[in-house]
């Protein structure tokens, strides 16, 4: 049993994602996370504001669920399935890390330089936070979907768009990456 | 009970996402340093068989648990919508380091500073319907 408490491989992972995108066909649904992010505007009441947010959130109640497993999922794999192997990073990208000023890169799933609490209370650490996720949340929505519904569902179903869509994923990745993050972080 | 499925896939869905380490800040990091072919793996490897099996239900007719043919809706066609907007997203991601579904499997791992990821892209999302009809799609 301790493959399964190691971290698994990406020939083990990659497949284990397209059964999640089977299963939710199969359910007559569609695989897509960001679009919890509309419905969870909604249940606000978001549609007060803008008739983008009046539709009937209660269809999407089965995308809440999924929601909702997911993060019992998180919880039970670091809880159950973890043996606290750190991450594998490559040798190169560890060099970058240190670099950029991070301490032990891999050794947690996230860097306490962006997501420890000490930092979190800095403007610049709260702001790294609230305009990454700003960025994504405004950005899926323009673009009609994010990894799950354009990367995984959209290209496996062989949509156009969806290739456009992950073009654009990485012209922003990689412009962040590559130029903002050392100017950040530098 | 008709939603417990969900919750299973949901909880399947968090686990390997965890087990991947897809979750992880550092490992969007590699994959736009082009550095490691794990990201790049179990993308590639999830759409590869998502291709060849949507490709076969579509062939073969196969009906869903409701017993209805199988259709996975077609994307609108556009072109600024998914440059622009995938580019924001782009950007987010690799600051951020995760993407929706991240986000809410990582709270569930014990992160919780991650919610303040979630409440900024809530506000995004909020932000994209008051300006939609003012932005080129």
């Amino acid at each position: 049993m301790d493959f399964l408490l190691r971290p698994w491989p990406w020939y083990v992972s990659g497949p284990l994602i397209a059964i999640v995108m089977f299963a939710l066909i199969y359910f007559g649904k569609t695989f897509g996370m960001s679009s919890n992010l509309r419905t969870l505007c909604t249940v606000g009441g978001a549609g007060k504001y803008s008739d983008f947010f009046r539709f009937d959130w209660k269809a999407q109640r089965w995308n809440l669920i999924v929601v909702l497993g997911a993060v019992l999922g998180g919880y039970i794999a670091v809880t159950f399935l973890s043996d606290g192997t750190p991450i594998a990073l490559s040798p190169a990208a560890i060099h970058d890390l240190e670099t950029l000023g991070f301490v032990d890169p891999g050794s947690t799933l996230l860097p306490a330089e962006i997501y420890g609490w000490e930092n979190i209370f800095s403007l610049k650490g709260m702001g790294i936070l609230m305009i990454g996720g700003f960025l994504v949340g405004f950005g899926t929505r323009y673009a009609g979907g994010c990894t799950s519904g354009h990367a995984i569902t959209g290209l496996s179903n062989l949509q156009l768009p969806s290739l456009i869509a992950v073009i654009g994923f990485f012209i922003g990745g990689l412009f962040m990456t590559h130029f903002l993050l050392p100017l950040i972080f530098g | 009970m008709q939603y417990i499925k969900y919750l299973f896939v949901g909880v399947f869905f968090g686990i390997v996402l965890v087990k991947s380490e897809a979750v992880s800040w550092y490992r969007i990091f590699e994959m736009f340093q082009f550095q490691s072919f794990h990201m790049y793996g179990i993308i590639g490897s999830a759409v590869g068989l998502g291709a060849l099996g949507v490709w076969i239900l579509k062939k073969t007719g196969a009906k869903n648990i409701e017993g209805k043919p199988i259709v996975l809706p077609a994307k609108e066609k556009s072109f600024v919508r998914y440059i622009l907007g995938g580019t924001i997203f782009g950007l987010g991601w690799a600051l951020a380091g995760a993407c929706p579904g991240p986000m809410y499997i990582l709270l569930g791992t014990g992160a919780f500073s991650v919610g303040l990821v979630l409440l900024a892209a809530i506000a995004g999302t909020f932000v994209y319907g008051l300006l939609r009809t003012k932005l080129p799609h």
